[in-house]
């Protein structure tokens, strides 16, 4: 096992395009990070410098104490799981996993028993002799995993393992390398576009943009506390509502004004008193917005709109509720955006008429009444609001 | 009620007529299709038929009956006089050794050759491959004479080094492994070079496997080529111990004065030459399948 470094890391192709730009990342040895962002952020060409298959065109990797800027990928010890598996398909499965063991010289007794130890750990002992094509998905997928287990590398390097999985067997891959990856204490790093492989499974996680590393953090702390509008955005499922808010003086605190609409904050932080009397980005979690009723309290604001649509998911509903606020349609936000659907609505109720409609997202309870164009008045719980400069999208005071 | 039930029946039976007139019309159209299809097909395989039908005729059936389909007598008198009268067995095994040399070092060559230019990154690549491709378009009658002053420069002239080397390797077969190779996945390779394999040992050990469809086309097409091969043999050597089937064939063909026609020989050294290309063929077209099925999810 080792510790990863990537010190002011850059890739540069030839036709000028900079793929990733001054990349400073520490994993810790045994430790299980996620690099996620959207496509074309630079996640995987991190990753396949880190591995040896692409060379880099600035600073320093260091695995462990080494650097392996130049050494080439069979001398940095790691092993990797590719997105579409990438198996000898002329080969069974105790060959595919022996492999790395054969070009190693490893002897024929050791490498039989670690090919069944190995097996034993993926559950495919019953299944060594089988050729890839003879495998379902999921197997074929483990067989990838268990090539690299096999060979105990210092890094396991994982290039969207699961993408090419039904959504089922996507749940229970995730938490199998995750149980594989604490077994085996191996330093990972793993690329995903999805933010919920990544918040599941990461002890850290590395939000990537346009080959600039945005948040480093761990999961939880990324979505309480995401540095700027762009994590913001792409961290949680639905998205966080970003509407512009005008900062007011209210009393000895402060509100942000959305609409007709005045929120007396609870946060006090010293930083937001500075942008009193300017306009900044307000961010509300889905969760954040609830129904007006009893349980709503001092912590509590209001904010009146038109139920749009009702989606029920079972444990819950989410209420699309279209209120009178002007949305924030930064790049920042429109691309931190997973569902490019959402982006889409968000940029029609703009362009819709002339007073500024935004359209929020509320995580309600399932026992909620509310049906499409009824007016509902939703509480905002004010701990739980977001901040962040209009300009430089960064968070207020993070 | 009754009306209505009244017209529905001979509307019915119209219906029905001229269904079966369309289906009558489609079986006659059909039928005509196949008679077109059939007469071509006797056409192709007529001088084929011929020729193993006269390898069992006797010479003076073969001269007044050319082209009657029942030997009469049948008699395998052509078969043994080729054993008998001619070099047929040093004819056969000069053969097999061109054609087999050929084949396998070609299949060797050509996908090395394929793997380089479709993988490996060196300067002068793209003109390598321009070049190669430009070769396939010169007609091989032209590079007969170069061919031959060069075999003699070399000293290889009337050797089987002087008939094997010049057919190597050939553009076409560069040409398919090099496409080939280049829709075999990266990601394979890239896991073998993790894996700790070295770039001859991914050609050997990963991609060459799994271009077993490519490697096969090659196969037979050498074979075919080199086993029929006649030219190259006429400039390479002229010792009849060098004599392979082809030319052993064509100067049995050339005919001698005072030996008669002799179609009977003549078609029984054809019939037997074709029979292993014809084997290789009908043992090969099953072999042809995906090898790269399951290796990567598509």
């Amino acid at each position: 096992m080792a510790a990863i470094t990537f010190d002011s890391v850059t890739k540069t192709y030839g036709d000028g395009f900079r793929a990733v730009s001054d990349l400073d990342l520490d994993v810790a040895d045994g430790e299980f990070v996620v690099l996620v962002g959207p496509s074309g952020c630079g996640k995987t060409t991190a990753l396949r410098m880190l591995a040896g298959l692409e060379e880099i065109s600035g600073g320093e990797i260091r695995i462990g104490e080494r650097v392996v800027n130049n050494l080439p990928p069979r001398d940095r010890d790691v092993a990797m799981v590719f997105q579409n598996y990438a198996l000898y398909p002329h080969m069974t499965v105790a060959e595919n996993i022996g492999f790395a063991l054969r070009m190693r010289k490893v002897p024929k007794p050791e490498a039989r028993k670690r090919i069944e130890e190995t097996a034993r750990i993926i559950g495919l002992l019953d299944h060594l002799d089988r050729k890839p094509r003879q495998l379902s998905g999921g197997q074929r997928q483990r067989v990838a995993m268990g090539r690299a287990i096999v060979r105990e590398p210092q890094v396991f390097l994982m290039d969207e393992p699961l993408s090419n999985l039904d959504a089922k067997l996507r749940v229970q891959m995730r938490a199998e390398i995750s149980r594989i990856q604490r077994q085996l204490r191996v330093t990972t790093v793993y690329v995903t576009h999805d933010q919920v492989e990544a918040m599941t499974m990461g002890d850290r996680v590395a939000v990537l943009r346009r080959g600039v590393l945005q948040q480093f953090d761990a999961p939880q702390r990324l979505y309480e506390r995401p540095a700027n509008l762009f994590v913001a955005s792409f961290i949680g499922s639905p998205a966080m509502n970003v509407l512009e808010a005008a900062l007011e003086r209210n009393g000895d605190g402060l509100a942000a004004r959305v609409g007709s609409s005045v929120l007396p904050l609870a946060d006090r932080r010293a930083e937001l008193a500075g942008y009193a009397g300017r306009r900044i980005a307000l961010g509300i979690r889905p969760e954040a917005l609830g129904e007006d009723d009893a349980r709503s309290n001092g912590n509590h604001g209001h904010l009146p709109g038109v139920v749009r649509a009702v989606e029920a998911l079972g444990p819950e509903q989410l209420a699309h509720v279209e209120v009178e606020a002007t949305p924030v349609l930064a790049e920042d936000v429109l691309e931190g955006l997973v569902d490019t659907e959402e982006a889409r609505e968000l940029a029609e109720i703009k362009s819709d008429g002339a007073d500024a409609r935004a359209l929020v997202v509320a995580r309600l309870d399932a026992s909620t009444t509310v049906r499409p164009d009824e007016r509902v008045d939703l509480a905002v719980d004010l701990r739980k609001l977001h901040f962040f400069d209009l300009d430089s999208g960064a968070a207020i005071g993070a | 009620m009754s009306g209505s039930a009244a017209t529905a029946v001979p509307q019915r039976e119209a219906r029905l007529r001229s269904e079966s007139s369309a289906v009558r019309r489609r079986r006659i159209g059909t039928a005509l299709t196949y008679s077109v299809l059939l007469a071509i097909a006797v056409v192709y395989i007529f001088p084929f038929v011929i020729a193993v039908v006269t390898a069992f005729k006797t010479e003076p059936d073969a001269t007044a009956n050319p082209l009657s389909l029942v030997p009469s007598p049948a008699t395998t008198t052509a078969f043994h006089q080729l054993y008998k009268d001619q070099d047929f067995l040093v004819w056969v095994k000069n053969s097999a050794i061109v054609t087999l040399s050929v084949t396998f070092l070609r299949v060797f060559l050509d996908s090395l050759a394929g793997y380089a230019l479709a993988r490996l990154r060196f300067r002068g690549r793209g003109a390598a491959f321009a070049t190669i491709v430009a070769v396939m378009a010169v007609p091989g009658v032209v590079l007969l004479i170069p061919k031959f002053l060069m075999i003699r420069q070399l000293g290889m002239y009337d050797t089987y080094y002087g008939m094997i080397v010049p057919l190597l390797v050939d553009a076409a077969g560069v040409f398919i492994m090099k496409n080939f190779f280049e829709s075999i996945p990266v990601s394979v390779e890239e896991s073998a070079r993790i894996d700790g394999a070295s770039i001859f040992r991914i050609y050997w050990s990963i991609v060459l496997p799994m271009a077993r469809p490519a490697l096969v086309t090659i196969f037979i097409l050498s074979f075919q080529g080199s086993w029929n091969e006649l030219a190259q043999f006429i400039i390479s050597a002229q010792s009849t111990s060098l004599n392979t089937l082809t030319k052993g064939v064509a100067q049995l063909a050339s005919g001698q004065l005072g030996v008669g026609n002799r179609y009977p020989l003549k078609l029984a050294a054809s019939v037997l030459m074709t029979i292993p290309v014809a084997i290789l063929f009908f043992v090969f077209q099953r072999r042809i399948m995906n090898a790269s099925a399951g290796a990567v999810k598509e």
